[in-house]
């Protein structure tokens, strides 16, 4: 069995970011690098129906500069046996349909019989990728998935929709699946596995040989939002603050009365 | 300006995200059509064509259907812009059309800007405008971001629409959210614990804030999803939707999924060690404060008034 599972590194969602000087993305310096949530339960279900199917294979792919590949490192210590680094840095200027041809390019002649990705980035949250990587490949997909299971090349998966209910979807292998937070929990990779996770096959190619498409669209501005809100920002000693919450409660609510 | 409109349905009923649609074409000021994968019995208010699909033949989900479905009436409606709600239907079937027209597709749209659409970006701290290259377009809409100011009204000329595609997944129907649990859209006062309260130890600081105000506590997605939570607090979209007199969100980011479950709550308290979470957006009272401290220093003082 052959397995792909595709990840993408973003910044700690927490990060003071700053537009860049071309006002087209935030800019990549004094961020805290991370894999994307949703991949991280990706890669997690992949290795799980590797260690499921026994006789497996499992490559890792990423697209971006030379950083992702220590996010790969984590993904190859937490099971993954190679991994793919697709070299670009000017990855954030390619669009969803950019970066799924490029996967899609890579995993043409692989005969891969699942490929796992996260619904969505953290940082563009397009969530189109993985959608788009299995309709170039004609493969089914089976997005939102928050339970999956894998007998005899018979995958049922559970999709999550709105207000907590789940419709259950069966497909066959090859397809793809796209994963929502919560699927398993991700294990951390041990220090024996980070040790050997060293040892494995890393190879990069440029974006060059792969990218054979044209966007069909541009961030064309990033900007922070106008602050709409408006409320009031309270900032201080403690004691204080809860102090003045209080009168704000008494005065606006009748919580406290 | 020519816009088509899909519809969405489950379980038998029209979504109302239908209407954010139908808000959405009427604020840009275009015409629009509507396509739907549902029934007679459950009719959009909405006056214009609507070309029907029949859930009993092309079940409720079954994209490689419903994409052919939807393709052959943009072959014959020839919009400019084909509109989805950004939700599990829309962005499951919405870059399956994207792909096949050849177009440029622009995810959660917030708004658009002198013919330019705006989608956020970071858990909405930035935002983009993104130039579409093609001259066809398709665009999911981030839930709650356009409403109809006035009831729904009208009726649809229905024109039923077949194809003979074949399905490549196969829907074995749904699972409803756990029973039991706590019913959070019946409580006046709810305390909210995210992310930010770091271990699951730390949620009874949350607990005993929730019961000093006589409220129930709630919890972000990735609280449950930790399992430190049941579901059944879980606020947000695929939790609950809830409106108390008061919210009080405990080192939660304000994620866009969370928001839209607590942001017609009364009066809305953060306390956030980040003044720029997105949380403050909707927050009538920003606490900028590590909770572990402001939260049992409040929690003392309430009980001691």
């Amino acid at each position: 069995m052959k397995i792909l599972v595709c990840i993408k590194q973003v910044p700690d969602m927490e990060s003071k970011f700053k537009v860049n000087s071309e006002g087209n993305w935030y800019n990549d310096t004094d961020l805290a690098w991370r894999m994307n949530e949703y991949d991280e339960y990706a890669v997690e279900q992949a290795v799980q129906l590797k260690e499921q199917a026994g006789d497996a294979d499992l490559t890792v792919l990423s697209i971006g500069p030379d950083r992702v590949k220590e996010m790969m490192k984590k993904a190859l210590a937490m099971g993954c046996d190679r991994g793919a680094h697709i070299a670009d840095d000017d990855f954030f200027k390619k669009d969803p349909y950019e970066i799924a041809s490029v996967i899609a390019e890579y995993a043409k002649d692989k005969e891969f019989d699942l490929i796992f990705t996260g619904m969505q980035s953290q940082d563009r949250g397009s969530g189109q990728v993985g959608v788009l990587v299995a309709e170039m490949l004609g493969l089914p997909s089976i997005t939102t998935i928050v339970d999956f299971a894998f007998d005899g090349g018979q995958i049922t998966a559970k999709r999550e929709l709105e207000g907590g209910i789940k419709a259950i979807v069966k497909t066959t292998a090859p397809a793809l699946v796209t994963c929502q937070l919560g699927l398993n929990t991700p294990r951390y990779p041990t220090l024996p596995n980070i040790m050997k996770a060293k040892r494995k096959e890393l190879l990069s190619v440029p974006i060059s040989e792969l990218l054979k498409v044209e966007g069909k669209q541009e961030t064309a501005k990033l900007y922070f939002p106008e602050k709409k809100g408006g409320g009031l920002v309270l900032e201080g000693d403690v004691g204080d603050l809860t102090d003045q919450l209080i009168k704000i409660l008494k005065d606006k609510t009748a919580v406290l009365a | 300006m020519k816009t088509l409109l899909v519809a969405e349905y489950r379980d038998g009923e029209l979504l109302n995200s239908t209407y954010e649609l139908v808000a959405f074409a009427q604020d840009i000021g275009a015409e629009s059509a509507m396509f739907l994968v549902g029934s007679e019995s459950a009719l959009p208010q909405y006056d214009g064509t609507l070309y029907l699909a029949d859930t009993g033949k092309y079940s409720e989900f079954n994209p490689a259907v419903h994409k052919q479905l939807l393709l052959d009436v943009i072959a014959k409606e020839q919009p400019d812009m084909v509109v989805f709600a950004h939700s599990s239907y829309g962005w499951d079937l919405a870059p399956r059309i994207s792909l096949a027209l050849n177009v440029a597709h622009v995810s959660e749209v917030v708004e658009i800007k002198d013919g330019v659409p705006v989608a956020p970006v970071c858990n909405a701290k930035l935002r983009r405008d993104v130039k579409a290259k093609t001259a066809q377009m398709v665009i999911t809409l981030q839930g709650g971001a356009f409403g109809l100011e006035d009831e729904p009204s009208g009726s649809p000329t229905v024109v039923q629409i077949d194809t003979d595609a074949t399905a490549q997944v196969e829907f074995c129907g749904y699972e409803e959210a756990e029973a039991g649990g706590v019913d959070l859209s019946k409580a006046d006062i709810i305390v909210s614990a995210g992310r930010g309260i770091g271990k699951p130890e730390n949620l009874a600081i949350i607990e005993a804030l929730a019961k000093a105000l006589g409220g129930e506590y709630g919890a972000s997605r990735p609280v449950v999803d930790s399992d430190w939570v049941d579901h059944s607090r879980q606020v947000g979209t695929t939790g609950q939707t809830v409106s108390p007199k008061l919210y009080v969100a405990c080192g939660i980011s304000g994620a866009i999924q969370h928001l839209a479950g607590m942001k017609k709550s009364e009066f809305i308290v953060a306390i956030n060690t980040d003044k720029d979470a997105p949380i403050g957006e909707v927050a009538d009272v920003l606490i900028v404060a590590d909770l572990k401290e402001f939260v049992p220093a409040m929690t003392e003082k309430i009980n001691n008034l």
